[in-house]
């Protein structure tokens, strides 16, 4: 009788509708948090300026977007903009902190945050820009007409999550990255030029945040504090999937936007934000390590 | 000293090293000759490690310099003391332990100067010296039992084509089985030219590998001598080893 009641009160197509938003919303989420992700993972370092590589590279998307009309352009020209940047803040402010508390990096990063973003207001104003979608097209998904560019986008950040996660396991580099995050002092001893490596790695993961940046600007409006959402949201992703953990990050991810994608069938959008910190007080609670790892021996 | 060679490929000349406030190394000076197996003997903690450390660059010296041919690398950063000929397998192995044989062989390997045939001629000449390694190279590092992690941090060095290996008690807890296979390998990269440094505390596998042994005591070398003048005067042994 109770379960009769429930069924009703859930359409499925709502459902479903919500499982497709949820997902895509997971993918672009998989692809800000796998920067996030990996930067700790290999560095030791929180990088509390992802958020405001992310809203850069969708700005440098605008600027190139208007010049030239290309959108595949413009995703590729913030991407590697943004990397060299990202290789730059490395250089000047993190690379001089190595061997030192963990915190100081924190605190670094969190000031670099403050200075893009003030930056980026001064730079381009309050008033949000907008990003055209390199194509307009609808598929019907039952009542709704549903963007092609969302699942793109979705499609779009599996790649690049791919190509990372090939270039990782596979590439001389990879190695390379991968020998320096589990003893960093044996792979200097191994002649990788392990300062570089982290720079290298920086650089990598800012480029992804500026992708997804990006990608996801056609959705939003791009303006200085759209990075403060998504960087809470990777964050969250990060802890409840596994500090460091490319895989826990991404399967988190899609966890955390169902869930929020179910919930707002209830309540609005901005309350269901209130489930993901429940999961994540949950997880800090009964498996800090991440929810996505198997249990420490 | 005569015994000295000329034209040595390693010098360690009077280095100082602290961590934080001790005082490790009190003034290490010593030589290493080309293609030359040279043992470094002393009782636990007297900075036998420490001085492996401090020549690859992964510990700074206060005071001193280190050589390599002639040319001061004390401020070199490691991975480039690595890139011009020393390979150094540490006491614990360190082995890259989620990273396959392969690829831990690879992190060594896979230099722009390499050729892929020259890539080829290396990693059979390890296999062929380290059979086991061919078998399980798709096989996690950290799986390996510790003697075959040994010939892994050995053969691992052996990629970088080094000059000298800096050999850090590489018999430490081993089957006397794995012992004697060490002692072939010292042997075979001696008959190859490469030159070693090698720290132990098993005296009679050193003396016999040995061409010279340096004993170090408290920070500094005390004593200096042919492998065959202590083979056969074991009380320089004794006051320094108590063995």
């Amino acid at each position: 009788m109770a379960i009769d009641q429930l069924l009703q009160a859930i359409p499925l197509d709502q459902l479903l509708i919500q499982t497709v938003n949820g997902i895509v919303a997971g993918m672009i989420l998989a692809l800000v948090a796998s920067g996030l992700t990996l930067i700790f993972g290999i560095m030791d370092v929180v990088n509390f300026a992802h958020g405001e590589l992310f809203m850069l590279g969708a700005y440098v998307g605008v600027i190139v977007l208007t010049a030239t009309g290309n959108f595949w352009l413009a995703l590729v020209v913030a991407t590697l903009v943004i990397a060299l940047l990202g290789a730059g803040i490395h250089v000047i402010a993190l690379r001089p902190l190595l061997g030192r508390d963990p915190l100081t990096t924190i605190l670094a990063t969190f000031g670099i945050s403050l200075v893009l973003q003030n930056y980026a207001l001064w730079q381009f104003g309050p008033v949000a820009r907008k990003i055209q979608e390199p194509f307009s097209g609808y598929f019907t998904l039952f009542y709704l007409d549903y963007p092609w560019y969302r699942l793109v986008i979705a499609l779009l950040s599996a790649a690049i999550i791919g190509a990372l996660w090939l270039f990782l396991k596979f590439g001389t580099y990879g190695i390379w990255i991968r020998a320096t995050t589990q003893d960093r002092v044996m792979a200097q001893a191994m002649g990788i030029p392990v300062p570089q490596v982290l720079t290298a790695v920086f650089a990598i993961g800012a480029g992804m945040a500026a992708a997804s940046g990006v990608l996801f600007g056609p959705l939003v409006g791009v303006n200085h504090a759209m990075g403060v959402d998504w960087v809470l949201k990777a964050f969250i992703v990060v802890v409840v999937g596994g500090m460091g953990n490319l895989g826990g990050s991404i399967a988190a991810s899609i966890f955390i936007s169902l869930l929020e994608s179910y919930a707002s069938i209830w309540v609005s959008p901005a309350q269901a934000v209130i489930f993901s910190f429940v999961v994540l007080i949950l997880t800090l609670l009964f498996r800090p390590t991440g929810l996505f790892v198997p249990t420490p021996k | 000293m005569s015994d000295t060679p000329p034209q040595p490929l390693i010098t360690v000349d009077d280095i100082h090293t602290y961590y934080g406030k001790s005082h490790i190394l009190n003034g290490v000076s010593l030589e290493v000759g080309t293609g030359e197996v040279v043992g470094l003997l002393g009782r636990n903690g007297v900075g036998k490690s420490t001085t492996l450390k401090t020549i690859m660059g992964l510990v700074r010296p206060s005071r001193g310099r280190t050589l390599l041919e002639g040319c001061a690398i004390t401020d070199f950063p490691a991975h480039r003391i690595a890139r011009l000929g020393i390979g150094y397998v540490p006491e614990d192995r360190r082995i890259f332990r989620l990273l396959t044989v392969m690829e831990n062989l690879r992190t060594g390997l896979d230099r722009r100067a390499v050729t892929e045939a020259r890539k080829k001629e290396l990693l059979d000449k390890v296999y062929a010296f380290f059979p086991m390694l061919a078998e399980r190279r798709n096989q996690a590092g950290g799986t390996l039992s510790g003697g075959e992690q040994q010939m892994l941090a050995i053969a691992r060095a052996m990629m970088l084509e080094p000059k000298i290996i800096l050999l850090d008690e590489p018999t430490e807890g081993l089957m006397p089985r794995m012992v004697s296979q060490i002692r072939q390998i010292i042997d075979a990269l001696h008959r190859d030219g490469v030159a070693i440094l090698l720290v132990e505390q098993n005296v009679p596998l050193t003396l016999d590998a040995s061409r010279r042994v340096y004993i170090m005591e408290k920070g500094a070398v005390r004593h200096h001598a042919l492998a065959s003048q202590l083979r056969v005067n074991d009380a320089v042994i004794h006051q320094y080893l108590g063995v």
